[in-house]
């Protein structure tokens, strides 16, 4: 069977394999990410982000077990920090999941971020569009524990989720740019902690300034308490997800088109700048020329950065 | 740029036993030597195990165990693999093992056994050695 008809039927080691090719940057899985293409844009992403331990696994884990219940198919994709220092990673994201193992309709994949800042992963949007193309119904998107600015998953999810916890920060960090801006849905997890009430009202003010709508959105976004790992709140959390996918879809609404399209504007010019880069490497090979070399001449300051590069791109 | 395949080993512990400083351990080692570990923690099956090692497409399994039930679980996820078509995927254990058992273990494919006392440089090394990453020596077809 040709790699993408077994990819399209859901074949748990070709879709692991091609998964790897794509974070190993393997120049063959262009070319399959390339064919499969027409058969992708059905799922709908879900991006679950927020500082490290408060939940995130455990509300994808939980979030998962509702669209189960429901007879969707899920794929999901959790990251987590590569060392800066020896390129190794511990991706623990599955321990909160283990109840999934067993379950053909659901495709787990833990990711390292492998130098890559911004909460994801170089290749997590192509892998993605791999799972899309499996036949996902939903695709949950878990980022790197994030801080302020890590905003990626936005981009590249039609929903987002921003997941906190009581007690992290005052007022004014919520009223800060970044992060806190691109949430579609709040959740307060561990609401059963002291502060839960207080960190929902400051999240109302933030929402009544109205952070989203000077985008022109009409959606307002939804707060919610949970407690991710009891399994309280999960309810209304999944029927938030499912009433922000029907805005999206709403009849006469190009909302769900617009999300799509800044989707894919991401992802062209990241392989745009992926085939320029590579591009560029080239010529400096087929000259003869040396990275090192270069820069022996801009340490020795008989050249600079910017001459040097643009120089290779000019020629 | 692309930098070639990163080794990609899942620690995992089978069976009832709950004591996974070990498991942790080795997991840190393998980090610290470059490696992207897979862990998810105790009271595995070796249906779990195997689905878990299909679906992050890894190198190696380490499976960790102290509770003596390795006369069940090792053969069973040996077993798992094969029907799987997933032969090529290594597996090694550590832990508290009798003596006599380990020659069964390793007839039933357990490619090294890492008794109490063993170095974890010298587990390193021995991944160095005996594991590449699956996807340059075969590449996947069927």
């Amino acid at each position: 069977m040709d790699i993408i008809q077994q990819i399209v039927a859901g074949d748990v080691r070709t879709i692991a394999r091609v998964l790897r090719d794509i974070d190993d940057e393997l120049p063959s899985s262009r070319e399959v990410l390339q064919r499969l293409y027409p058969h992708t844009g059905k799922a709908h992403v879900i991006g679950f982000t927020g500082s490290p331990g408060v939940g995130k696994s455990s509300l994808v884990d939980q979030v998962a077990t509702h669209y189960r219940k429901d007879s969707k198919t899920v794929g999901i994709l959790a990251v987590d920090p590569t060392s800066p220092f020896t390129g190794g990673a511990i991706l623990g994201d599955r321990i909160r999941m283990q109840r999934h193992f067993l379950d053909p309709g659901v495709f787990i994949r833990s990711l390292a971020t492998r130098g890559q800042f911004g909460g994801l992963t170089r290749s997590t949007n192509d892998m993605v569009n791999v799972l899309d193309a499996a036949g996902k119904d939903v695709v949950l998107v878990e980022t790197v524990g994030v801080g302020q600015d890590e905003v990626e998953v936005a981009n590249s999810a039609h929903t987002t989720v921003l997941v906190m916890i009581p007690g992290m920060g005052d007022d004014i960090q919520a009223i800060k740019a970044g992060i806190m801006e691109i949430g579609n849905i709040f959740v307060v997890n561990k609401a059963d902690r002291e502060g839960s009430r207080k960190t929902v009202r400051e999240l109302m003010n933030l929402i009544e300034i109205g952070v989203r709508r000077r985008n022109g959105e009409e959606w307002e976004p939804r707060i919610i308490e949970t407690e991710a790992v009891k399994g309280r709140g999960i309810d209304k959390l999944y029927e938030t997800i499912e009433q922000h996918k029907a805005y999206l879809l709403a009849t006469g609404s190009q909302r769900w088109r617009e999300a799509v399209e800044k989707r894919t504007r991401l992802q062209l010019l990241g392989v745009l700048k992926d085939l320029a880069f590579r591009a560029a490497l080239e010529r400096i090979e087929a000259r003869g020329d040396s990275i090192d070399e270069m820069v022996r001449r801009i340490v020795d300051r008989q050249s600079d950065p910017y001459s040097v590069a643009r120089q290779i791109l000019e020629k | 740029m692309a930098n070639g395949r990163k080794i990609r080993i899942l620690v995992a512990k089978p069976g009832l036993d709950g004591h996974d400083r070990g498991a942790r351990v080795v997991a840190r080692a393998f980090r610290d030597a470059g490696f992207e570990v897979i862990y998810t923690g105790c009271h595995q099956t070796p249906e779990q195990i195997v689905s878990t090692a299909l679906q992050e497409d890894v190198d190696l399994i380490g499976l960790s165990i102290l509770s003596g039930a390795h006369r069940y679980s090792f053969p069973r996820i040996m077993e798992l693999l094969r029907e799987n078509n997933a032969a090529d995927i290594a597996v090694v254990g550590g832990g508290i093992f009798p003596l006599e058992d380990i020659p069964m273990l390793k007839e039933c494919g357990i490619k090294e056994i890492f008794e109490p006392g063993a170095k974890l440089g010298d587990i390193i090394e021995w991944v160095g050695k005996n594991i590449s990453a699956h996807g340059d020596a075969a590449p996947l077809s069927s």
